[in-house]
C-alpha cells in the first residue's frame, strides 16, 4: 500500500500556507514573472483498477467544499448526477464495456474532474486577469473574485470540466483542494478513498507508484495497463492508472490525445494579434489619407450647378480639363 | 407602357422623404427623422459592442470593462446590446436595402477607385443615392451582423449553453472574433468616409445635405429627385 498522508499536526505553524501569490506560474490574461524556484510538483493519482465506485470521494468533495448538490433523479445508471455541475467538482462515471478480446463485461469506473494540466487550456482562454492561476506546484485554481462568468474556460478546456454557476455566474471546478494542500494535507477525495485508488503526493512519487501498479496489472493479464499523463497538455497533475491505457476513450470518453483545440489557439493567438494590427492599420490608413489627400469639399460651382438643376435650367458640363482642381 | 407610367415610377435609390428644396443653397432631404433615430441607436449599440467586445477580446483592453460596470456587467450586457443592434440594424436594412442594390455605375466607380481616393469625382460616373463604397459598407454590415448574432448566440452560455456542443462553441468564438474585427474595420471606413467627405454628417444629424453635395457625390440621385418633384419637368440629361 501507498503510505497514507499523516493527519495534520497541531504545531503552531501548521496553518501557515506553504504556497500562495508568490508561487504563481501563470495568471490568466496577465504577464507574470515566473517564480525563480519552482515548488515540487504535486499530483493526484487515480488508480481506476482499484476503484470500487463507492462515491466516497464525491461525498467528501461536497463536504469539504461545503457544496450541496441538487437532489436529482435516478436515470437507471450509477452515474449521479449525470454530469459535472457547478457543485459537483468530481463525478464517478460508470461505463459498462464489453471487452472484444474476452467477451467479458467490464465495469469501468472513472473519477472525472479537473486534470490540472501543465498547459491549462482554461487559463489560456480566460479573458479576465487573475481569474485563473496556476501555482508552480501544478495546481490550477479559479479565483472567483476575478471571474466574469463568460465561459471561455469551458471552450479552452480539453476535458470539458469547468461549469458556470447560475447563482453567482462564476466558473467552478476541482481546486485539487489547494487550501488543504497548502497546509500539507492531501485532497479530501484522496483522504476519503477506502481502497487507496486515489493517492496524492509529489508528481515523481506518483509516477513511481503508478509504475508499481502497472507492473502488477500487467502480471495479471492487463497487457495494455498504463499511466494516463497526456503529453498533449504538457502532462497533468491528476493522472490515471488505466487497465486499458491504449484506449482511454472507453472510460466515459476520456480523451485519447487531449490538447488545447487549434481553434482556441487560433482565437487566442493569431486572431488577437492580426486582428488588432488590422484595426490599427485601418485607422492609421484613414488618418494618412486625410493628411495626404485632404478633405473632399463641395465647391461653389457644385452649389451653383445644383441650383441651376433645381430651377430646371440644365447646368453646363465643362470639359474635364477645366474641372481639374475645382476644389477651392 | 405609357410615358406617364415611366415618369411616375420611383427609382430604387429614391427613398421616402428624399426631396429637393430649392433655395440658396439648394437643400436636399436625405434621411427622415425616423431613419436618423434608427441610425443613431444602431451606432451607439455598435460602439458599445466594440468597446465591450474588445475588452473581452484582448487582456490589454480589459480595462474597458470599467465603462460597463466591471467584468461581470460587461459579460452580461454585451449580448443584450447585440440584440438591440440586431433589431435596430434590421430596421435600417428594411429602409435602405433597395437603394443599395447593385447598379451599372458601381463597376466603373470601383474600377476608378484611385480617382475616388484622390477626390477627383469629375472622372467618376454619376452616382445614385449610394456609391459602391457605401453599398459595400451596407452589405458588409448586414452580412457581418448576421454572422455575429448567430455566433454570438452560440456562445451566449447564460441562456443557450445546452444548444451547442463545445466544439461548436469554439468555432463560434473564433468566427465571432474574426467577424468583429471585420465589422470594426468596416465601421472605420464608414466613419472615416463621413469625416473625409465634408457635408456628409449633416445628412445623419439634421437629415439634409446641400444641393452642391448631392451634385458632387450623388448626381444621378439628385437628377432623379429633381425629376420626381411634383409640377416639375424633368430636365433633359446634360449629355
Amino acid at each position: 500500500m501507498f503510505p497514507p498522508i499523516p493527519n495534520p499536526t497541531v504545531a503552531s505553524d501548521a496553518a501557515t500556507p506553504r504556497f500562495g501569490e508568490k508561487d504563481i506560474l501563470r495568471r490568466s490574461a496577465s504577464e507574470v514573472t515566473p517564480p525563480a524556484q519552482r515548488l515540487t510538483e504535486v499530483a493526484k493519482l487515480i488508480d481506476v483498477s482499484k476503484c470500487i465506485g463507492c462515491k466516497a470521494c464525491q461525498a467528501a468533495c461536497l463536504e469539504w467544499n461545503n457544496l450541496t448538490e441538487e437532489i436529482g433523479f435516478n436515470h437507471g445508471v450509477y452515474t449521479n448526477p449525470m454530469d459535472l455541475t457547478p457543485d459537483s467538482f468530481t463525478l464517478m462515471r460508470f461505463t459498462e464495456w464489453v471487452n472484444p478480446e474476452t467477451e467479458n463485461l467490464e465495469w469501468l469506473i472513472r473519477k472525472d474532474g479537473c486534470m490540472h494540466c501543465e498547459d491549462p487550456g482554461c487559463l489560456k482562454a480566460c479573458p479576465a486577469p487573475g481569474a485563473i492561476v496556476q501555482y508552480s506546484n501544478g495546481i490550477v485554481d479559479f479565483q472567483h473574485d476575478n471571474c466574469i462568468g463568460c465561459g471561455y474556460c469551458i471552450k479552452g478546456c480539453p476535458f470539458n470540466i469547468p461549469r458556470i454557476s447560475k447563482v453567482d455566474h462564476t466558473a467552478y471546478k476541482c481546486t485539487l483542494c489547494s487550501d488543504r494542500v497548502a497546509v500539507g494535507q492531501g485532497p479530501a477525495c484522496q483522504k476519503a478513498c477506502p481502497t487507496q485508488a486515489i493517492v496524492f503526493g509529489t508528481k515523481d512519487e506518483m509516477k513511481d507508484w503508478a509504475e508499481l501498479r502497472i507492473t502488477d496489472l500487467k502480471s495479471r493479464g492487463f497487457a495494455n495497463a498504463g499511466l494516463y499523463d497526456p503529453p498533449g497538455v504538457g502532462g497533468t497533475h491528476v493522472m490515471y492508472v488505466l487497465h486499458h491505457a491504449d484506449t482511454p476513450s472507453i472510460y466515459a470518453g476520456l480523451p485519447d490525445n487531449p490538447r488545447i483545440s487549434p481553434l482556441v489557439d487560433a482565437w487566442k493567438g493569431m486572431t488577437k494579434y492580426v486582428g488588432l494590427a488590422v484595426m490599427g492599420f485601418a485607422a492609421a490608413a484613414g488618418f494618412l489619407h486625410y493628411v495626404v489627400a485632404g478633405p473632399n469639399k463641395v465647391s461653389e460651382e457644385d452649389e451653383e450647378n445644383a441650383e441651376r438643376l433645381a430651377d430646371g435650367t440644365p447646368p453646363p458640363v465643362p470639359p474635364a480639363s477645366l474641372q481639374e482642381g475645382r476644389t477651392p | 407602357m405609357s410615358a406617364d407610367n415611366l415618369k411616375t415610377h420611383t427609382p430604387d435609390d429614391v427613398e421616402p422623404g428624399d426631396a429637393v428644396r430649392p433655395g440658396h443653397p439648394v437643400q436636399v432631404s436625405r434621411y427622415t427623422v425616423a431613419a436618423r433615430i434608427n441610425h443613431w441607436i444602431t451606432a451607439l449599440s455598435l460602439i458599445a459592442l466594440a468597446l465591450s467586445g474588445m475588452a473581452l477580446f484582448t487582456p490589454s483592453l480589459f480595462f474597458l470593462t470599467g465603462l460597463f460596470g466591471g467584468g461581470q456587467w460587461t459579460r452580461a450586457l454585451h449580448p443584450w446590446i447585440g440584440v438591440v443592434l440586431f433589431f435596430s440594424f434590421a430596421g435600417l436594412f428594411l429602409r435602405f436595402w433597395k437603394a443599395n442594390l447593385p447598379a451599372r455605375e458601381d463597376g466603373t466607380w470601383l474600377a476608378r477607385i484611385s480617382d475616388v481616393l484622390r477626390g477627383r469625382e469629375e472622372r467618376l460616373p454619376e452616382i445614385g443615392k449610394y456609391n459602391a463604397g457605401q453599398k459595400f459598407v451596407f452589405w458588409g454590415m448586414s452580412g457581418l451582423i448576421i454572422v455575429l448574432i448567430a455566433s454570438g448566440i452560440a456562445m451566449w452560455d447564460q441562456y443557450f449553453y445546452a444548444f451547442t456542443t463545445i466544439e461548436q462553441k469554439r468555432v463560434a468564438v473564433l468566427v465571432h472574433a474574426v467577424a468583429a474585427v471585420c465589422i470594426i474595420c468596416v465601421w472605420i471606413i464608414h466613419v472615416y468616409a463621413a469625416i473625409w467627405v465634408k457635408g456628409t454628417i449633416g445628412a445623419m444629424t439634421r437629415g439634409k445635405v446641400t444641393g452642391g453635395w448631392a451634385w458632387r457625390h450623388h448626381r444621378k440621385w439628385l437628377r432623379e429627385l429633381v425629376g420626381t418633384r411634383p409640377g416639375k419637368r424633368p430636365p433633359t440629361p446634360a449629355e
